[in-house]
């Protein structure tokens, strides 16, 4: 049979697979196979390719197998290797590579073009040039979020003043830059070309600089969203059809994340991007200083659940930064074991990534009918003896709801007041991400309980038990 | 305004591909319960590794002395096959433990 037809129906069958895929990726009981599925339609792309009848160039397959030996056992080894708490880090990772690659595919055929070793129409100049911008923002853009979810770099450290500002005198630039290479066609050059790559690189960076580390889970899937959509473009460019589905479905599937995750906080996409975390804050009411915490001891935060009815137990990213999901299981189990009902309650933004709290607890083999979601948690908390706040701090804050001049204002919010009690742990009473004061703190209910998550959670495990 | 025309009409297969692949990723992901965001977005994040298909046919497009094309385009399947492979081993592993513990 024909080779290129037998390649093309495997480009097909692979972009069936990815529909298919994603489709039982989104429902629990069938998304392990849905992501087999998906890979295996990417596999067979990937042998369709290469069998692919081509009218020009030498094929080099040496460097083909190369180079998808090398990415493969390194994806495969970071894959294995990465700890669940990382996995918003290894996210950004895999999203920067994919844009960068649509980058390098973009530039490479734009030089092609340039010293006329084959020809573009306006059409295609254009998709190239959107591919070298959307992968060049996905890029540095992840490159820079992995670096501030690692704790590499401080959240303001490289912000200007008037940092929006810039970026849309930056974007108009980069624009203007594109729109002239346009006009220009083939007499722009090569040098042009590449100017505009920068501005994308810069660009990428400048625009995640501002956003603070609780409007995270924001920007992953915004750039999730971006690395699908270069992928999409570099298609385009190829005219590869399989490239532009595959690409658009992950386009769709980033926007609908960014979009719950914006809802979540009750903000609009822009206000995320210009940053309004972290400068607001000054308008806020009630000055810290004046105000005292209660602290709890050990024992009697021990004595308080073993004995109780239900408990809530509302994870945070210092959950994740302790890795005390484990910890906490036990915890958990304990209690149990006690009659005391224990349940998880799970803020969307909760963590930096979109289900970050989710992934941690399964991996701690919580079973997820224990996880309640905002509106569920929010009902059963009313009925609650105890709440347990691990390492959470903006989503239990009740000045989203009562203080109009809170940054953070109109977020709905997990109401742990609503409970007979409440323990925070915490590190310290420095504020968190966003840098807001939390009244919680200081409420009559709440009792505090200083140190590092797992440290706590496992003293408190060997009280429980000393009972 | 002529040349968007003459654009539209010389692409139309490919602008209804576009348009129709838009409206089935958001219909076949609109609603996804908060247990499988990270799943479906690392799943998804694989499978943007496709771009791996263009590196690939960049150096196969290539003349063996272009070692230009060749460099850059071997960099780009590397690039794009850890993020395909990764993502899907990651997503994978992740789910595995979602599945553990539904027998409980």
């Amino acid at each position: 049979m024909d080779i290129k037809f037998l390649t093309d129906v495997g480009f097909l069958l692979g972009s069936v697979g990815f529909v298919w895929g994603l489709k039982r990726l989104s429902s629990p009981d069938t998304a392990r196979r849905g992501n087999m599925i998906a890979s295996v339609g990417m596999g067979l792309a990937i042998l369709s390719i290469i069998f692919a009848p081509l009218n020009q160039g030498d094929n080099n397959y040496g460097w083909v197998i190369a180079g998808l030996a090398i990415g493969g056992i390194i994806g495969y080894l970071m894959a294995i290797r990465v700890k669940m708490t990382a996995m918003p880090q290894m996210v950004s990772i895999f999203n920067g590579l994919g844009g960068a690659c649509a980058v390098l595919i973009a530039m490479v055929e734009l030089r092609h073009y340039y010293t006329g070793a084959s020809a573009m129409t306006g059409g295609q100049v254009a998709i190239s040039l959107t591919a070298l911008f959307i992968g060049g923002i996905a890029f540095t853009g992840s490159m820079l979020a992995w670096f501030k979810l690692e704790d590499w770099l401080r959240d303001n450290a490289l912000v200007l003043p008037k940092h929006s500002i810039f970026n849309m005198i930056l974007l108009a630039v980069i624009l203007a830059t594109g729109i002239y290479i346009f006009i220009q066609q083939i007499d722009a050059g090569i040098g042009l070309a590449a100017l505009f790559m920068l501005l994308a690189l810069l660009y990428g960076v400048s625009f995640v600089v501002p956003i603070g580390g609780a409007d995270m889970p924001v920007v992953i899937s915004l750039l999730n969203s971006f690395s699908g959509l270069s992928a999409a473009a570099a298609g385009l460019i190829y005219g590869n059809n399989f490239m532009l589905v595959g690409g658009i479905l992950v386009g769709a599937s980033g926007t609908i994340l960014t979009v719950l995750m914006c809802e979540a906080m009750n903000r609009s996409l822009l206000n995320v991007l210009i940053g309004g975390f972290g400068g607001g804050g000054t308008a806020s009411k009630g000055a810290a200083g004046e105000q005292v915490v209660k602290e709890v001891t050990l024992n009697d935060a021990a004595i308080q659940l073993f004995y109780s009815k239900s408990v809530m137990i509302v994870p945070g990213y210092g959950l994740a930064v302790a890795q005390a999901q484990k910890v906490c299981k036990e915890i958990d189990d304990l209690l149990e074991s006690n009659g005391v009902d224990v349940k998880y309650a799970i803020h969307p933004v909760a963590g930096r990534m979109p289900g970050h709290m989710n992934v941690l607890l399964a991996e701690a083999d919580v079973p997820y009918p224990k996880l309640l979601d905002l509106e569920d948690a929010n009902a059963a908390l009313k009925s609650t003896d105890i709440v347990v706040v691990v390492g959470a701090n903006d989503v239990v804050n009740p000045a989203a709801l009562d203080d109009p001049g809170s940054p953070i204002y109109g977020m709905p919010v997990l109401q742990v007041w609503d409970a007979k009690n409440t323990i925070v742990l915490k590190r310290s009473m420095n504020p968190g991400y966003a840098g807001i004061q939390n009244p919680l703190f200081f409420m009559e209910k709440t009792h505090m309980l200083f140190g590092d998550a797992k440290a706590t959670l496992s003293k408190l495990v060997s009280e429980i038990k000393s009972l | 305004m002529d040349g968007f025309i003459q654009f539209f009409e010389d692409y139309q297969l490919l602008i209804y591909l576009l348009v129709f692949t838009i409206i089935l990723g958001f219909e076949v992901i609109s609603k996804v319960p908060t247990v499988l965001h990270t799943p479906l977005m690392s799943g998804a994040n694989a499978i943007s590794g496709v771009v791996v298909v263009g590196g690939i046919l960049l150096v196969r497009q290539a003349e063996a002395g272009d070692y230009f094309s060749l460099g850059l385009g071997l960099f780009g399947i590397i690039m794009g096959m850890i993020n395909a492979t990764g993502g899907f081993a990651v997503t994978d592993r992740m789910l595995e433990m979602f599945k553990k513990k539904k027998k409980k």
